[in-house]
């Protein structure tokens, strides 16, 4: 509709470590989103008693802005993005190794400043990087993205006006390395063929923003290595 | 903020023994991997709802009643009547349940259930329209958690399906914006019947609805919404595990074949 092929991305550019006093940091423009996330931890658990003694227990709070839309969003959480800070921590957690931190908290704070539909998908992103700025150690970074159906036709990453006139919507977050499923949604309606392909299209386009991301942490910290491990990458850091 | 829950206060001992049978192949109940637990549907328990479903699902126990009211729609659809889902997980259901503002669990599953009925349009909502603008119907769906031994959204998507097929409405006419009730009671203006598969994925094996054992120690769920076409309109990944991708497409073949059949037996309970 904006004249993108079908399998095609939006522009997407990827900034690491941009906030002072967050201990890792991330902005992620995705077409027209605009979301910063920002982790902080591993620190001491408060309240106390939430804390986990085998691992880190990990907190997540996805929140939209109230001028990130075209109508007015009330700040109060809404069900959505209760909902949505849920499945975003799913899709998280699996990628982090919180059993090098047993009784403390990771905290994940992913603000949308401007939303333009897949605002997930790019929340994941950033907050990935954000987690790898932080020195978290990481088993993979986790990339997300959204394919759909629009007048019959399987598309690649819905933007705001094609969402709506859209038939369906289907979020993904994907490790590539450990070829791994963090995040799946869906709404609309798809046969059985054109889920599976918008899958593999989603997946596809994750690789590309995987290799993104990995170029984001580089220009961050200028370590120029080819074929490393991302996890690698971080503990270089930390 | 969404935390990482507190592990299952499941004795290690047992979840061992789901854990040691699932790599046999078995299940704790003896079911096959693809075995649905007995599932019971009784419609109408609830007289004064409008319609109302009571499923059992092995022991699982869900009451959903549909109250419908008249309310104002929203700005963006001002021809069409509106359909809330709530969830409530009654403290009678589980030690860990509480009263108080819903949980994001209890918001997931009743998003979940939305979801399936909205995305397959299984009510026609332009019917539900008084006075554009200012008048529309609202359908409250209200799930109740009365006794929770897993697969809860499976059990609530059933549930919210049976009450609303269930569902009677006083007969209504429009006249100059005002709603004038007959004497005649009609049902919903219902024109699909979407049904949620839920399988989980545990040390490896993929099973269908997992009971709370299983659940309790699973890796992760995914949920599969499929219409009466055999269309999926609604997916949902929850848990901390990760599926591969065709993990997830033997899910979603598995899910739409089980769900035509749980679609039958619901729709033979009306006449």
């Amino acid at each position: 509709m904006d004249g993108r092929r079908l399998d095609e991305l939006r522009p997407i550019k990827l900034e690491v470590g941009i906030l002072d006093k967050a201990d890792g940091s991330a902005y992620i423009e995705h077409g027209r989103n605009k979301i910063l996330a920002a982790v902080f931890g591993p620190r001491e658990a408060h309240p106390k008693h939430i804390a986990l003694a085998d691992r880190a227990v990990v907190k997540c709070r996805y929140h939209m802005a109230p001028f990130s839309t075209d109508e007015r969003k009330s700040p109060a959480p809404s069900r959505r993005e209760l909902e949505l800070s849920k499945v975003i921590r799913e899709s998280l957690e699996p990628s982090i190794m919180s059993e090098y931190f047993p009784r403390s908290t990771i905290d994940i704070i992913i603000e949308v400043l401007q939303a333009d539909a897949g605002t997930r998908c790019a929340g994941i992103t950033a907050a990935s990087l954000a987690l790898a700025d932080a020195g978290i150690p990481l088993r993979e970074l986790v990339a997300a993205c959204a394919a759909g159906k629009i007048d019959g036709k399987v598309v690649l990453d819905l933007s705001d006006i094609e969402d709506k006139k859209g038939d369906a919507d289907l979020p993904v977050a994907y490790m590539p390395k450990s070829n791994a499923i963090g995040l799946l949604q869906m709404d609309g309606s798809m046969t059985e063929e054109e889920l599976k392909q918008a899958l593999d299209m989603a997946i596809n386009a994750c690789k590309t923003i995987y290799d993104m991301q990995r170029d984001a942490l580089r220009r961050k910290y200028h370590i120029e290595r080819d074929e490393s491990e991302t996890e690698e990458v971080t503990e270089v850091k930390a | 903020m969404s935390a990482t829950h507190q592990p299952s206060p499941v004795a290690k001992l047992e979840q061992k023994t789901v854990r040691d049978l699932i790599l046999k192949g078995k299940r704790i109940d003896d079911r096959g991997p693809l075995d649905y637990r007995p599932l019971t549907i009784m419609l109408g328990t609830v007289e004064k709802a409008n319609g109302s479903a009571q499923v059992y699902l092995g022991k699982t126990k869900i009451l959903a009643g549909v109250k419908v009211q008249v309310g104002t729609p929203f700005p963006d659809t001002p021809n069409e009547g509106i359909l809330t889902v709530n969830a409530e997980f009654v403290p009678l259901a589980y030690p860990t349940f509480e009263a108080g503002p819903p949980d994001e669990n209890s918001i997931e599953l009743a998003r979940v259930v939305d979801r399936g009925i909205r995305e397959s349009k299984a009510i026609d909502l332009a019917k539900m329209c008084i006075d554009p603008g200012k008048k529309v119907l609202v359908i409250f769906v209200d799930v109740y958690v009365l006794d929770h031994d897993g697969n809860l959204i499976d059990a609530a998507g059933m549930a919210a399906l049976g009450a609303l097929i269930s569902a009677k409405m006083q007969a209504f006419e429009v006249k100059g914006g005002e709603i004038k009730y007959k004497d005649t009671k009609i049902p919903l203006p219902m024109q699909n019947y979407p049904v949620p598969i839920t399988s989980v994925k545990l040390d490896g094996s993929i099973i269908v609805d997992p009971c709370l054992e299983e659940e309790q120690v699973m890796s992760c769920r995914l949920t599969v919404t499929t219409d009466k076409d055999g269309n999926v309109c609604a997916m949902q990944k929850g848990g901390l595990g990760v599926f591969t991708p065709e993990e997830i497409k033997q899910i979603i073949s598995s899910s739409v074949n089980k769900s035509r059949e749980l679609r039958e037996k619901i729709l033979s309970k009306v006449n």
